[in-house]
């Protein structure tokens, strides 16, 4: 599986992995409530979510280091709830790479082939080419304790990925590199994810990475999901504000919904559109990049005037800190020129507005969480 | 400018630096040579002496050492030590290793308080710990009386108390500790992580054991082992306690020489052998740890 590059590496609907609404609990705090997950086959799957909302938690379900309280777990169509990890065909990239300070590169990245018993020869030529691939084939000698960041993260790598696992699983893979190396390592995993075929699911707390990596992510939100999508559709159509503040960021200008098909809230004019039900609060998020400057044209749905607090110069792009008369805080992302020309800065009251698809209309009642 | 500065500077730092040197190591140095090397020194060139008519008499010769190799009696002596100092050595790794090893990776939440038992004997005694068995190996001990209430035996066992197995018996307890503490030190500095990598990649807990935690607990056991091996090597308590005639061990036989046979000088060639030994066995742990670094 390894060798041969596969003609069609994107997936298929077959399921690989199987959460069944699992529960975890540590104590009395629940880590994973409820929990269902498929993973496809062949699929780069990325966990993601804000410290402590049950990532690693997952993770180490599928590789059998906890046993679910509740629910099951199923790898290739097997029931493996409660089978020990060294009897799963799955291998771990661990977070800290968790390499075997006393084995060299070779011996690490041969440990499982040994575990095995595979003959001397027919391991040491599959070690070798894995060094090859991986590109450590100088560092063969070396321990890990004599690598940089980088290299150890290679070795972490290739040792998991020579047992041909059909799962690899990746706990933060990046997380200990430079910003540089890292998005290296995205393209380079991403890479690889395609020409081995394999099934990756990969936990993440940066919302780039995962934005980069994944043909597909899970939102988590507390232990449960959030929601579950492409890349494009987790960013363009977010199921919720949880979501939609986690992934880009969003200002949320809560406003009622009338009867007549209009929606007012306070210091700002919307124009009349159809969709959530009449007379409902309702919670108006738009992203900081969507908001513009300067009059408003066909399609605008929001207006609002907003006072600058402050400006920050994120290179191409400048970033308003702004609050409406009633107080609410928003920011808006914009181009330099267009801000320069509006001569912001702080004390000055702009004028912002936004267009209709670029606003997403959540119930103001619904909780954050409710996955849908 | 500067640099001129910086260098008619230099001899002067070099200066305070060797005084600060001489005051940071000088008690430490003092300490050694009047603790150690004068004592070592003393027993070296009484070694080279002899006595006649239990008076010493300062003459150079190697006779000391020659009555060491030609009798059998003094070479089965120090036979036997090096016999239970192995044993002892053997058997304490193994049991200290596996205390450790439970206490370090099985027990949870009262790991600390274990670790806390573990350090406790160390506080009590050496003598009452190899007292202990007395009462526990003798003819009214607790496992004679348990087997003759028992009724699986008629009269006492006396094969348990004053002999080799006594001595045994009585070391590898007292030196349990002396191994479990710092396996267990090691052991605790093994990421959690690194057993489940192993594990994740195939290996079973017992593969795991012997291809992971023993070779990262070993800067753990060659100390504990060291410790054990001279210690055990170079006890007299034990034997005299516990030993009998066929546990006579070679620092029993070296007290009496500086005692009732008041021969100093043979009984500072038996020491010098002991330490020779003592040196022999720690060179040879850390050529083994090197090897394993
Ligand atoms: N061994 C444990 N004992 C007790 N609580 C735990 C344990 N492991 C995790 N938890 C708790 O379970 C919850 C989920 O933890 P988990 O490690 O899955 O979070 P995560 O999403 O990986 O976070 P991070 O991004 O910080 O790694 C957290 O609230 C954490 O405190
Ligand atoms: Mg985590």
């Amino acid at each position: 599986m390894l060798s041969k590059v596969r003609d069609k590496p994107e997936c298929t609907d077959e399921v690989q992995v199987r959460l069944d609404r699992v529960s975890k609990h540590y104590g009395n705090a629940a880590a994973l409530t409820d929990l269902s997950l498929d993973v496809r086959r062949g699929e780069f799957l990325t966990l993601l979510g804000p410290s402590g909302c049950g990532k690693t938690t997952t993770l180490r379900l599928i590789g059998g280091f906890e046993v679910p309280d509740r629910g099951a777990v199923a790898i290739g169509g097997r029931d493996v709830t409660g089978v020990p990890p060294f009897q799963r065909n799955v291998n771990t990239v661990f977070q800290n790479y968790a390499l075997f300070p006393h084995l060299t590169v070779f011996e690490n990245v041969a440990y499982a082939l040994r575990v095995k018993r595979l003959p001397g020869a027919q391991a040491s030529e599959r070690v070798t080419s894995m060094l090859d691939r991986m590109g450590l084939a100088d560092k063969a000698g070396r321990y890990p304790r004599e690598l940089s960041g980088g290299q150890m993260q290679r070795v972490a790598l290739g040792r998991a990925l020579i047992n041909e696992p059909t799962v690899l699983l990746l706990d933060e893979p990046l997380s200990a590199l430079d910003a540089k190396l890292r998005r290296t390592m995205q393209l380079e995993l991403r890479r690889m994810h395609a020409e081995l075929g394999l099934t990756f699911v990969c936990v993440t707390h940066d919302q780039e990475e995962a934005l980069a990596m994944s043909d597909r992510i899970a939102v988590l939100d507390a232990g449960r999901i959030a929601q579950i999508g492409t890349p494009q559709e987790i960013f363009d159509r977010p199921a919720n504000r949880f979501v939609a503040d986690f992934i880009g960021g969003c200002n949320f200008i809560p406003a009622i919904s009338r009867s007549d098909g209009t929606i007012i809230m306070p210091e700002c004019k919307v124009s009349p559109q159809t969709g959530p039900e009449a007379g409902r609060g309702i919670v108006l998020a738009v992203r900081p990049h969507s908001l513009r400057l300067g009059t408003p044209e066909e399609g605008a749905i929001i207006e609002l005037a907003a006072r600058v607090s402050d400006i920050v110069y994120l290179g191409t792009a400048v970033r308003l800190v702004l609050s409406l008369a009633d107080g609410l805080g928003l920011t808006a992302e914009l181009g330099k020129d267009a801000v320069e020309k509006s001569g912001a800065k702080p004390g000055v009251v702009l004028r912002l507005w936004a267009r209709a698809q670029d606003v997403i209309v959540f119930d103001a009642a619904r909780s954050g969480h409710d996955p849908h | 400018m500067i640099l001129t500065e910086l260098s008619s500077r230099k001899p002067a730092i070099d200066w305070s630096w060797h005084l600060r040197l001489v005051a940071f190591l000088g008690p430490a140095a003092l300490y050694a040579l009047v603790f150690i090397l004068v004592p070592y020194a003393n027993l070296l060139i009484y070694s080279f002496w002899k006595t006649d008519n239990y008076t010493i008499v300062r003459d150079f010769n190697l006779g000391n050492f020659a009555r060491v190799f030609e009798s059998p009696v003094y070479l089965s002596v120090i036979a036997n030590s090096l016999l239970v100092a192995s044993i002892v050595t053997i058997c304490a790794v193994v049991l200290g290793y596996a205390l450790a090893l439970y206490v370090a990776f099985f027990t949870g939440m009262r790991r600390k308080f274990l670790y806390f038992l573990m350090v406790i004997p160390l506080w009590t005694s050496f003598l009452l710990r190899a007292f202990i068995w007395r009462l526990i190996l003798g003819r009214e001990g607790v496992i004679n009386s348990g087997l003759a209430w028992f009724g699986f035996t008629d009269e006492p066992l006396s094969v348990l108390l004053f002999n080799r197995f006594s001595v045994c018996v009585a070391l590898t307890y007292v030196f349990i500790p002396f191994v479990a503490i710092p396996v267990y030190a090691a052991l605790e500095k093994i990421p959690p992580a690194t057993l489940e990598a192993s594990m994740d990649l195939g290996a079973s807990p017992f593969y795991t054991l012997r291809r992971i935690i023993l070779p990262l607990s070993l800067p753990g056991i060659i100390p504990g082992a060291i410790f054990t091996f001279c210690l055990s090597f170079g006890d007299f308590v034990a034997p005299s306690l516990l030993g009998g005639p066929s546990g006579i061990m070679i620092s029993s036989v070296i007290i009496n020489q500086f005692g009732s046979a008041f021969d100093w000088p043979f009984g500072s060639a038996l020491a010098i052998f002991v330490i020779v030994v003592v040196g022999i066995a720690v060179a040879l742990a850390r050529l083994l740890e090197r090897r394993y670094e």
